[in-house]
């Protein structure tokens, strides 16, 4: 289907864009920048912040990037003198009532004001005889603080609540100067996609009471991610520092969470930095656990499996799809029974904005990743098959005492495991693996979207992927993430063919024969 | 006119020949005045001959814009598909303008005549009369002169008996200058902040509730029926000389001269006649300094610069100003330039509906600047500051205020220097105290 | 910044008999619940006196809109009181063409003569409130004053104390 083209020249670039683009997108094709506020592509645009004009040839005035559409043949100008006039002029504006709080301000360092103060604004102010407006620091919900003495009425805030949550619970008050962000006294900034107005607040107007005062946004290394909340699979940015995890913000993925995420991924990092980790293999000697090295202990697990017998593998639904192939295989082609766990949540929680978001009930993220390497869901039906087992070989996996006394019953049981509570008494083989934050992998999501994450902090001890683990016993021979990836896409029919390559960081969907009706794999 | 001063021999007496005659404000009293003629006339003929006829007159928009009204008319599309609206501009709030309260308060037939006219010209079966709130009792009048025109058949589901729907409903605003920008005055009706709009799109293709919407000002509507039925030929004559400036204004004049009040001139007539004549010129031992002629938000005219100004929309800005909503603010030798200024600059301040980082900033600290220099701690450099702000203030905004907020600003500084250097070199006394 | 109000207060319906009334009289008028917000908050004030959190809530409630945005109505349009007044509200024009003719004579009379100490502030008695406005379309009639619904024309210095006798 052909679209219509328009081409326009911008700051001497000539591009080609669909009809009805605007400027500002024009130009990102054309690798201008032009700066911004209140412009935001998932949101509706007001053109109010001013801060977007640019010169138009043959325009009477400067027009406003964001909602100017490009014309043929239209000449722009995003730096001429009257261009940047007008911008340096919006820029001090804004400064003459914006305090100069960046010493004490969380977003100093990741701050629009301050990048474009610094790449266009004027050295010092002319507005030294006034004092600024004194306002106090207000509680919005139970995360978000609001700063007004810090707000440029950009309006993001507002315009998400409105138009992307659904829930109208913020507000422009007052007139002319004396206008700040309101909240209906009796609510609370509580909706489950809230955080967002943190991340859109260009300036620590809005900020994070989790995040407050922790780091320097200087200090932390960036790495990109999936959220291992649920089954959505949203794009998310891991903020590390000294090798703990800071924050979680979301990543720009357009076709899934589009630049969203919600509150209970927002939050749910804290499990990344836990210390209580197994950080030795574990091999059973004389009636108790015995630290070992890695050699003897793939050694002893690749014995164990190739045995044969009856073989039960219980996952988590958040292992990646290398682990859970590599498992897999390690179990052979004997009697196999996989599962993996999925925590179900009663209600989803979706953001009305954004058609096929939500915090989905499947709290895990790769439940499709397993169903697809052939792990069924059948949780309880699995454990019982594992009081009976030859070989039982759990994944990450926190058992409940029944659960644990089931498994008991198992000929033998190797635990690949991250926390300390994870360790049963009866294995013979306890095995330190990384978890999400400490490795590379992938995750299938809901859409059967196959998205890369990447390692964001190091391992403790001596833990390793899991997939190195199961390829170390089994004897093949995978030396990085990528490869097992393509021992993955090797073996199940629908990933055929992928690389990582082909995934980059905003993943691909893939296709699987015989899906149901509502999408899931059948 | 005979309110508040029996009409001047040079005044052309159209809109306000009823002013002071309180028969005037009935159904009846104003058909027996000739009244509801002109929109009997114009419901028989069809929606372009009305437009035609409107813009063949030269009637152009009363409100400040100027803008052709036949020709804003023919935005709204031929084929109704979703309902059209006209909006009715009563919010005047431009400091020097005090017309259309009268039109309203003496006349309310006359508008509503107008509105139906116009309705019925732009395919509309519904009118939104926007009135400020402050002005309560041109409310209750307007309210029930509606009720009278329902009961008269002017309005309702049959316009005298023509088969064409007309409603007419009566908004109060409550307290906001700039719901008076055509825009900003949508969002107010639709239940909103005053907000003005970007533009594109424009009212006449998605205005009220994103259908094709009119707005057009009280004095614009109330020479509708007039124009009907005199002809556009009558409307045009009246005119000095400048065909594109046709038909009678109603200039509000008010400050120091002798006998303020709104004044209904041909269209071209001389400034210095509708001052010095009809005015009665100024207060004893006074003498002329300043006049802003169109509102506060057009540029300051000297006291030499009304010499020769024709009063239309061309000889106005031929002398360096803007016709506007002709409300002529006239100073006399005992105004504090400097002091008036920064009371306009308060007042935009004041207005700002804060969404433009320029005017929400902007008109505070110009107020500032000049709240300093009347304490008498100015500088020389708060000029240049003045005058560059006004710069940054100037054709970069989603509507006009902040460079309403400019124009005053930057002619008093580059018209009446001296005015500003008595404060900054300490010659004059400081007048106020900064907190 | 924002007028706070205790939470909880307990709050009288407005929207009852006759003012139920003139509230659904209005809902023919626009195609919209939410257009009727102005006009449904005249009917709050004149009924109250001034529109409290609990009438912004029954508004917001009975117009299908949040809480919130009532509120952020109501903080941009001025003649809106969100909190309670002087039982007679008195609004002084002092923009420049009044200015020009004394208006802030007039202002300090009418300070003086309430009891009133400053603007805003309610005088002791609960009587009268007076603030300064900007222009109120009446330029020639300087300067004009609108206490609560009456519009005066032509008030001076002179004048007020006389004015004020009618306003108990």
């Amino acid at each position: 289907m052909t679209q219509d083209l328009v081409t326009v020249t911008i700051d001497g670039l000539q591009v080609q864009v669909p009809k009805g683009t605007s400027i500002i997108e024009a130009a990102k094709q054309a690798g201008v920048l032009v700066p911004h506020y209140c412009y935001h592509p998932s949101l509706p645009s007001p053109a109010v912040c001013r801060m977007c004009l640019v010169e138009v040839e043959k325009a009477p005035k400067l027009m406003p990037a964001c909602v100017t559409t490009v014309a043929e043949g239209q000449v722009v100008h995003t730096d001429s003198p009257q261009a940047r006039k007008a911008r340096t002029g919006v820029l001090e504006f804004l400064l003459i009532n914006h305090p100069l709080d960046c010493p004490i301000c969380d977003q100093a360092g990741e701050c629009e004001l301050q990048d474009y103060v610094f790449q266009e604004g004027q050295a010092g102010t002319r507005y030294g005889d006034y004092a600024k407006r004194y306002n106090p620091v207000e509680e919005f919900g139970p995360d978000v603080l609001y700063v007004a003495n810090r707000c440029i009425l950009c309006t993001r805030c507002v315009r998400f609540m409105d138009d992307v949550a659904g829930a109208p619970v913020l507000n422009v008050s007052e007139r002319g100067d004396r206008a700040h962000i309101g909240i209906d006294e009796g609510q609370l900034l509580d909706h489950p996609w809230a955080g967002n107005v943190v991340d859109l607040c260009p300036v620590g107007s809005l900020i994070s009471r989790d995040f407050l005062h922790k780091a320097r946004a200087w200090d932390l290394d960036k790495t990109a991610s999936v959220c291992t909340g649920c089954s959505q699979g949203c794009n998310v940015t891991l903020d590390t520092r000294d090798n703990l995890v800071v924050r979680i913000r979301p990543r720009a993925n357009l076709e899934v969470n589009r630049h969203f995420i919600c509150d209970t991924g927002r939050m749910n990092y804290r499990w990344m930095n836990r210390g209580d980790r197994i950080e030795a293999p574990l091999a059973r000697e004389g009636g108790h656990h015995v630290a070992t090295d890695w050699e003897p202990a793939l050694a002893r697990l690749g014995g164990l499996a190739r045995k044969g017998g009856s073989v039960v593998l219980l996952a988590s639904a958040g292992a990646s799809v290398e682990a859970l192939t590599q498992l897999r295989a390690l179990a052979g082609q004997g009697r196999v029974t996989a599962a993996v766990q999925v925590p179900l949540a009663e209600q989803e929680e979706p953001l009305q904005g954004v058609s096929g978001l939500a915090l989905r009930k499947e709290r895990a993220p790769n439940a499709d990743g397993a169903r697809l390497v052939g792990y069924g869901t059948d949780w309880a039906g699995a454990v019982r098959a594992a009081a009976g087992a030859d070989l039982v070989l759990l994944l990450d996996v926190t058992l409940t005492d029944a659960e644990a006394a089931l498994v008991g019953g198992a000929a033998a049981v190797v635990v690949l495991g991250t926390t300390l509570e994870q360790v049963l008494p009866v294995a013979e083989l306890v095995l330190p693996v990384t978890t999400v934050a400490e490795e590379s992998g992938t995750f299938v999501n809901r859409d059967l979207r196959v998205q890369r994450f990447q390692q964001a902090r190091t391992a403790p001890g001596m833990a390793r992927p899991a997939w190195w683990v199961a390829a170390g016993a089994a004897g093949a021979d995978l030396g990085s993430a990528a490869e097992a990836f393509a021992a993955a896409a090797a073996t199940v029919p629908a990933l055929g063919g992928v690389t990582y390559a082909d995934l980059g960081l905003n993943g691909r969907a893939v296709q699987s024969p015989g899906r149901r009706a509502d999408g899931v794999p059948a | 006119m005979g309110y508040p001063h029996p009409s001047h021999p040079k005044e052309q007496p159209v809109l306000s020949k009823h002013f002071g005659d309180a028969g005037a404000r009935t159904f009846d009293g104003w058909v027996k005045r000739g009244g509801y003629a002109g929109l009997k006339k114009a419901l028989g003929m069809t929606r372009d001959q009305v437009i035609d006829e409107i813009k063949a007159s030269g009637l152009r928009g009363r409100g400040g814009a100027g803008f052709p009204t036949g020709m804003k008319w023919s935005f709204m599309p031929k084929e109704v598909t979703k309902p059209h609206y006209l909006v009715c501009n009563a919010d005047e709030s431009e400091p020097g303008t005090f017309k259309d309260r009268e039109i309203i308060r003496w006349t309310p037939h006359q508008l509503i005549e107008g509105c139906a006219i116009g309705a019925h010209a732009i395919g509309a079966e519904r009118i939104y009369v926007y009135i400020r709130g402050e002005f309560t009792q041109e409310h209750k009048i307007l309210v029930a002169a509606v009720e009278e025109a329902y009961k008269g058949g002017a309005l309702g589901p049959s316009a005298f008996g023509s088969g064409r729907r007309i409603d007419l409903v009566v908004h109060r605003g409550a307290g906001a200058y700039i719901c008076g920008e055509e825009t900003a005055m949508m969002n107010s009706i639709e239940g909103r902040r005053g907000n003005p709009r970007i533009k594109p799109p424009f009212p006449a293709v998605a205005g009220l509730w994103a259908s094709p919407t009119t707005i057009n000002n009280v004095e614009t509507l109330s020479a509708a029926g007039h124009i009907i039925t005199h002809g556009a030929e009558w409307y045009k004559a009246f005119c000095v000389g400048n065909p594109k400036s046709t038909g009678t204004k109603l200039f509000s004049v008010c400050g120091h001269v002798q006998k303020p009040g709104n004044y209904e001139v041909v269209m071209g007539t001389p400034m210095r006649d509708l001052i010095f004549d009809m005015c009665g010129g100024m207060r004893p031992g006074r003498t002329l300094k300043a006049v802003i002629p169109g509102g506060s938000s057009v540029p300051i005219m000297t006291a030499a610069e009304i010499e020769g100004c024709a009063m239309d929309y061309e000889g106005i800005v031929a002398k360096g100003s803007m016709l506007g909503s002709g409300g002529m603010i006239v100073m006399d030798d005992s105004t504090d330039i400097v002091y008036q200024v920064m009371r306009l600059a308060r007042f935009y301040a004041h207005e700002s509906c804060a969404q433009c980082t320029q005017c929400r900033e902007g008109t505070a600290w110009t107020t500032k600047i000049l709240e300093r220099i009347l304490a008498g701690q100015g500088r020389r450099e708060d000029l240049d500051l003045l005058l560059d702000l006004a710069d940054n203030m100037t054709g970069k905004t989603i509507c006009v205020l902040s460079d309403s907020c400019a124009a005053p600003v930057v002619s008093a500084i580059r018209k009446f220097p001296a005015e500003f250097d008595a404060y900054i070199s300490r010659q004059k006394q400081p007048v106020m105290v900064t907190v | 910044m924002s007028t706070a109000h205790a939470a909880g207060e307990s709050h009288e319906p407005v929207f009852v008999g006759p003012t139920r009334a003139k509230l659904e009289a209005l809902f023919p008028k626009y195609p919209t619940r939410q257009a009727c917000l102005l006009p449904a908050l005249w009917l709050v004030q004149e009924a109250r006196g001034w529109i409290s959190d609990g009438a912004i809530h029954e508004v917001a409630a009975e117009l299908g809109v949040t809480p919130a945005y009532v509120k952020g109505v109501v903080t941009f349009y001025t003649m809106y009181h969100t909190h309670p007044v002087g039982r007679h509200f008195i609004q002084v024009c002092t923009t420049s063409p009044c200015n020009i003719c004394g208006a802030e004579d007039v202002t300090r009379a009418f300070l003086k003569h309430t009891g009133c100490h400053e603007l805003g502030a309610t005088s002791a008695d609960g009587r009268f409130t007076v603030i300064e406005v900007e222009c109120l379309g009446a330029c020639g009639f300087a300067t004009p004053v609108l206490i609560d619904d009456d519009f005066i024309e032509s008030v001076t210095p002179e004048r007020v104390p006389g004015i004020l006798q009618g306003y108990k």
